[in-house]
């Protein structure tokens, strides 16, 4: 256990700041245009910081570091592909978007393919993608809440879900805009100063990194204490002294049954066991990549991987709706420029946390919760009063995380429903009260839902999110921007196709019993072959239906497409 | 070439200037574009072009410098455990290089595509 007295309260001080700036946003929006997009008024400098802001989520913030500790090599494609995402955004997406002039997804495929139809399921795979990249960011918050206070998971769900709903409901995009851009520079302090600190101690205390890549598995540098929550089978190689619950025993090399609650004393120097059928963990395997530890087929599944982080970013509404707060579509491209900066900068710190939590906090890799090895290394490492205060500091970090992710996530949701929904009937763009409808709508369903399903990995459930907006707006969004041809019909038959095929994927693995060889890496990793599937069959149909090009394209393509110096129309 | 719908082709502009009338007149580039002519869309497919070349130039080079590496991995594997700057080669590429890489092709980038729509302005404003 973490449980350091500062981090409630620099909790407590993250959220009442978020309220404060929200609340001041509150006194400066007024119309639809504010709540939806910030009135346009937004420059680049303060857009990046919200932008990165809102972007870095409870994934990037616990969930690489997660990964990274479990799996090693491998998951580094997880941060460098949301980068790289960012990049593929720059280059196919920005500038039209923002010159596109629509408020939201929905009213941009309206604008390019004029078909109401079309608007209407691109609002539900908005609402579907929204919901699933907010269910892990509440979850992330009952681990973070949970894991530094003992607190039971659902308060720090609870706790988001509530305060980030008022905010939004209260302020839309405007307030929340402050917010995020304040919340980018507590992440990256949050992060970067104790990874920093961490590396000189761990230089300084030359535990070497020959521990990292041995061919043996972890060992515990102290002693050290572990409650196991869940009955698991776990297996050693070695002869193990261990102390359960009270009773000194002596476990021969294999596979030992521990049961729910029980409490595990380990001395210095044992080896940590690992999880029966779980990845292995000698840190030789660790070290390298394609070692095998994601699945049966690495190579495949690293390509796929790299396929939904890279394009799916483009299709993720939060990070869309940003665009459309640009001044112009120059504007647009830089802000993307600056924001990939400072994504590069907060991603080099995540890896740290992942390795060096195999030095100083391998239990996590015992009870399977490596996603809060951000929270617990400080204090394991550290210890003492330094150790709390980092402690503090990265807790307060991980909040800000997911108050600024589900801000966005629930202005984008919210957006669309108040638009699309709501705003058939009370005028163009919905108004303010729809607006706040949508939002309280919005922020309680992914809540329900949080409190709910089961824990998965945060990592895992955002990444089924990018392969989902890989294989729909991707496709959309790309082949509406650059080509003519692109038909109400085809962008239609394209959206169902990618979107049930990986939302299948995504079921199946989620709910289905573990598959292994084929199947099972085709289904966890479905980018490879669901978003080549939603191009082809949008190409396809398009060519088929070549009536049912808008006429007015031409006119369009040139509204994207012409230099904002120009002012074309 | 698109498939036109069938419709007759616009009667050409033609443009009657009295003589000795000045007057500030829009450029003949910028109406052609506007009015949505043939060579206005020539013009603008033009940019639209040369901007989806770029992009897509980009991406390649960005495909090709990541998408290798797993590749290069699984056939030399010894390579995975070379060590530069004290940190074993993958981890340094992907944990470290990877994000000042993905910067500086963005800068190249949006310089390029800025100048494109430059010379596309000049050009409109200049006929």
């Amino acid at each position: 256990m973490s449980g350091s007295p500062y981090a409630v309260p620099a909790i407590v001080l993250i959220t009442v700041a978020t309220l404060a700036i929200g609340a001041f946003g509150y006194r400066i929006s007024r119309t639809t245009s504010d709540f939806l997009v910030a009135s346009r008024t937004v420059s680049p400098r303060w857009n990046a910081s919200a932008i990165s802001g809102e972007y870095l989520s409870a994934a990037s913030f616990l969930g690489v570091a997660g990964l990274v500790m479990t799996y090693g090599a491998d998951v580094l494609w997880y941060p460098v592909g949301f980068t790289a995402g960012y990049l593929a955004m720059l280059l196919y997406v920005a500038a039209p978007l923002r010159r596109s002039g629509a408020y939201t997804l929905p009213d941009f495929t309206e604008a390019r393919l004029r078909s109401k139809g079309l608007r209407g399921l691109a609002t539900g795979f908005v609402v579907l993608i929204g919901w699933l990249y907010l269910v892990p960011q509440l979850q992330g918050a009952g681990l973070t809440l949970s894991t530094v206070t003992g607190a039971p998971a659902w308060l720090g769900a609870v706790v988001v879900g509530v305060v980030v709903t008022t905010n939004v409901a209260v302020g839309g995009m405007r307030s929340i805009t402050f917010v995020q851009a304040f919340q980018y520079w507590v992440k990256l302090t949050a992060i970067a100063i104790p990874a920093m600190v961490l590396l000189v101690v761990w230089q300084a205390r030359d535990d070497g990194a020959g521990r990292l890549t041995a061919d043996s598995p972890p060992s515990f540098g102290q002693a050290t204490s572990v409650r196991v929550r869940t009955e698991a089978e776990v297996v050693v190689d070695r002869p193990v002294t261990v102390t359960v619950d009270g009773t000194e025993t002596r476990w021969a090399p294999g596979p030992h049954l521990v049961r729910a609650g029980s409490r595990l004393d380990f001395p210095a120097g044992t080896e940590v066991p690992r999880v029966r059928d779980g990845p292995r963990t000698e840190g030789a395997t660790w070290a390298r990549p394609l070692s095998g530890l994601t699945g049966d087929h690495p190579l495949f599944a690293t390509y796929s991987l790299i396929l939904a982080t890279f394009l799916g970013t483009m299709g993720l509404p939060h990070v869309l709706v940003r665009f459309y707060t640009n001044p112009d579509g120059r504007a647009a491209r830089t802000t993307t420029l600056v924001v990939l900066g400072m994504l590069g900068v907060f991603y080099l710190f995540p890896t740290v946390y992942g390795a060096l939590g195999r030095v100083y906090a391998p239990q996590l890799l015992l009870t399977g919760t490596t996603d809060a090895v951000v929270l617990v290394l400080p204090g394991a490492a550290l210890g003492g009063l330094p150790g709390q205060l980092l402690a503090g500091l990265v807790a307060a970090g991980a909040f800000a995380a997911f108050l600024s992710t589900s801000s966005g996530l629930l202005v984008s949701v919210s957006g669309v429903l108040s638009t699309d929904v709501l705003g058939r009937w009370s005028g163009e763009h919905g108004s303010v009260r729809d607006f706040r409808r949508s939002a309280t709508v919005a922020g309680v369903v992914p809540l329900l839902l949080a409190l709910q399903v089961g824990g998965l990995g945060l990592s895992t459930v955002v990444g089924l999110a990018f392969a989902v907006a890989a294989s729909t707006f991707c496709p959309l969004l790309v082949l509406g921007i650059w080509w003519r041809r692109l038909t109400p019909v085809g962008a239609g038959a394209g959206l169902l196709a990618g979107g049930s095929l990986s939302v299948g994927a995504v079921l199946l693995t989620v709910l289905g019993p573990e598959r292994g060889g084929w199947p099972g890496s085709l289904l966890a990793q479905p980018a490879a072959w669901t978003v080549p599937t939603a191009f082809a069959v949008m190409v396809l149909v398009s060519l088929a239906t070549p009536r049912r090009i808008p006429p007015d394209v031409g006119r369009t393509m040139l509204e994207l497409h012409a230099p904002d110096s120009l002012r074309l129309r | 070439m698109d498939e036109r719908p069938e419709r007759p082709a616009p009667p050409q502009r033609v443009r009657v200037v009295l003589a000795g009338e000045r007057r500030a007149r829009p450029d003949p580039a910028r109406r052609e574009i506007e009015e949505q002519t043939l060579v206005g869309e020539v013009l603008v497919r033009g940019l639209i072009r040369t901007q989806l070349v770029l992009a897509v130039r980009v991406s390649a080079l960005v495909a090709v410098l990541f998408g290798i590496q797993p590749l290069v991995f699984a056939l030399a594997p010894h390579l995975a455990e070379t060590e530069v700057a004290g940190l074993r080669l993958p981890w340094l590429l992907l944990g470290v290089l990877a994000y000042p890489l993905i910067f500086t092709v963005a800068l190249g980038y949006v310089r390029a595509a800025e100048r494109n729509e430059k010379d596309f302005a000049d050009l409109v404003d200049r006929e």
